[in-house]
């Protein structure tokens, strides 16, 4: 490794906390950005040599707040910036931040800086670029390349998301425990737009571009998990993520179309990532308080836990699916729950189950997908051509409208053989 | 003498690693390993998961207490442990010279071994 990626991987593990302890001295984003910005650069002059300060957050907290300072300072012509050996050897002044930071307040800063991002008002796409850029500190290039855009364009989006998030004012009051929660519920759901963003990759093409936000996503709950360690929910959280992103490599064949689960080559799941969803999810599981992210995770982890595709205990899901569409009530849900249905009791029993969810669904691919297949197992092959050919109008992808297209092949070659 | 090698580290900095930097910290841990196995000198060698997946059962009076996550909040945590055996402290710091080299950051605690059951489980 060059002196470099040690470096950069320091301050990639530090910068949330640093960020966040300057946010919350300068209450700007910008100037803390600035600070922090300044804090890696004379840092990048004095670790090479003197190797890496034992906590790198704090000396680097400490240094950024002291150059913005200084900064200032400098405007009203005082004193003149400390030598860099001094800045170097912060001794027991870093001792003292490291102190101070401990416990409850950089948690908070953390939180916060998280929390920013996810402002009611910033729609899903910018919300995720924000958190990217700030939290993360992914540059505008690699975010542009993970959302498939031009960098221009991505710099626009964050510089608008930054101009509304400044104009909402940032809430610097310690947070209570009711707001701390409200505020931990909806970064945990940003985080997941993040790992959506990256999941859902249109075929094995885009799929290597996108997957660093997965990553990253898994990176940034498991930073709220460390902060948060008893919430069953970001433990669910966490879980889900580990789970779904476990199937990566299956996920699409050769040609880069999509394999469905069933279909899946299981040798192919990362193992790790699976021992790690279902050490959380069996944590959160003893809290005894579900909510829709653990049971999600648990109905990904009874996925994991089958060797293969007929060992799937789906009774368990149609039953966690159930507990599902209780907590979070949703056509999809039950549309979801639907296959698993299928499995257990029939074609003719799911088909049941989602035909009212016709006009809810009447825009959503994934419905007329369900439904051909269902009516193709049950013989109805007419009907199912007719759902086939809505799904693929209104396929989002070209690997979605090739899947269908797939099984009206299927449809068309049954016909054949029944006629010959 | 049998020792155990306990590493620790910052677990924010393991998990920035890139793939490609996790891997290749891995490939380099591995060819340290591997001509010690050949000598007979390594024993059973562990990479945890995260802390965040650990729990702690913490013993006193009356019914046990479970809690999530490890025990102690420090800036560096149990990230995985070694286990040689060395006929001297000198020889086991030369190999946990080789590993840090190979993986740079992070602090190892040597701990010479009082009792040892390698047992069967995961072989």
């Amino acid at each position: 490794m060059t002196d470099l990626a040690w470096i950069d991987t320091a301050f990639a593990s530090a910068r949330p906390q640093a960020l966040g302890a300057l946010l919350r001295y300068f209450r700007d984003l910008d100037t803390a950005e600035e600070a922090f910005q300044e804090a890696c650069l004379r840092a990048l002059k004095t670790w090479p040599q003197k190797g890496p300060p034992r906590d790198p957050a704090a000396w680097l907290i400490f240094v950024g707040r002291n150059a913005a300072l200084d900064s200032v300072r400098r405007g009203r012509k005082q004193e003149p910036l400390p030598p860099d050996e001094l800045l170097s050897d912060l001794g027991d002044a870093e001792a003292d931040m490291a102190e101070r930071l401990d416990g409850a307040e950089y948690r908070d800063d953390i939180l916060r800086l998280l929390f920013i991002c996810c402002h009611p008002d910033l729609p899903a796409t910018q919300q995720i670029a924000l958190a990217l850029r700030i939290v993360s500190g992914l540059s505008v290039r690699q975010i542009a390349r993970a959302f498939l855009v031009g960098e221009s364009a991505m710099e626009q989006r964050i510089t608008r998301a930054k101009g509304k998030v400044a104009n909402a004012g940032v809430p610097f009051e310690t947070p209570g425990a009711p707001e701390r929660a409200q505020r931990l519920a909806m970064v945990a759901a940003m985080i997941y737009l993040v790992f959506n963003e990256g999941y859902s990759a249109a075929n094995s093409e885009e799929a290597p571009l996108r997957a660093p936000l997965c990553d990253e996503a898994i990176r940034l709950a498991r930073l709220l998990l460390r902060l948060f360690p008893a919430e069953p929910e970001i433990m669910g959280l966490t879980a889900l993520m580990l789970l779904q992103h476990s199937r990566a490599p299956a996920r699409f064949d050769d040609e880069g179309s999509i394999v469905l689960l069933e279909d899946q080559d299981r040798s192919l799941w990362n193992r790790a990532m699976i021992a790690e969803g279902l050490a959380l999810i069996d944590k959160a599981i003893r809290h005894r308080s579900p909510g829709p992210y653990q049971v999600q995770a648990a109905i990904a982890a009874l996925h994991a836990r089958a060797t293969r595709a007929q060992d799937t205990d789906w009774a368990q899901i149609d039953m966690l699916y159930a507990t599902l569409e209780r907590l979070q009530p949703s056509p999809v849900v039950t549309l979801n729950r639907a296959v698993a249905v299928a499995k257990l009791h029939g074609a003719e029993a799911a088909l049941e189950l989602i035909e009212p969810l016709a006009p809810r669904l009447s825009g959503y691919f994934y419905f007329f997908g369900v439904r051909g297949a269902l009516l193709q197992q049950l013989g109805r092959a007419g009907e199912a051509r007719e759902a086939f050919n809505q799904a693929i109008a209104l396929a989002n992808t070209a690997a979605e409208a090739a899947h269908i297209r797939m099984h009206l092949d299927r449809l068309q070659q049954d016909g054949t053989a029944e006629a010959g | 003498m049998l020792y155990a090698v306990l590493c620790y580290h910052n677990e924010a900095v393991t998990e920035a690693w890139s793939k490609a930097e996790d891997d290749a910290v891995m490939t380099r841990l591995a060819a340290v390993q591997e001509p010690l196995a050949r000598q007979g000198k390594i024993g059973p060698v562990a990479r945890l998961l995260p802390t965040t997946a650990a729990t702690t059962l913490r013993s006193g009076v009356g019914e046990p207490l479970v809690i999530d996550g490890p025990f102690a909040e420090t800036k560096e945590q149990l990230l995985g442990f070694y286990t040689f055996d060395c006929a001297s402290l000198e020889e086991v710091l030369d190999i946990v010279r080789d590993l840090a080299r190979a993986n740079p950051g992070g602090s190892y605690e040597i701990r010479p071994i009082r009792i040892f059951k390698p047992g069967t489980a995961g072989s």
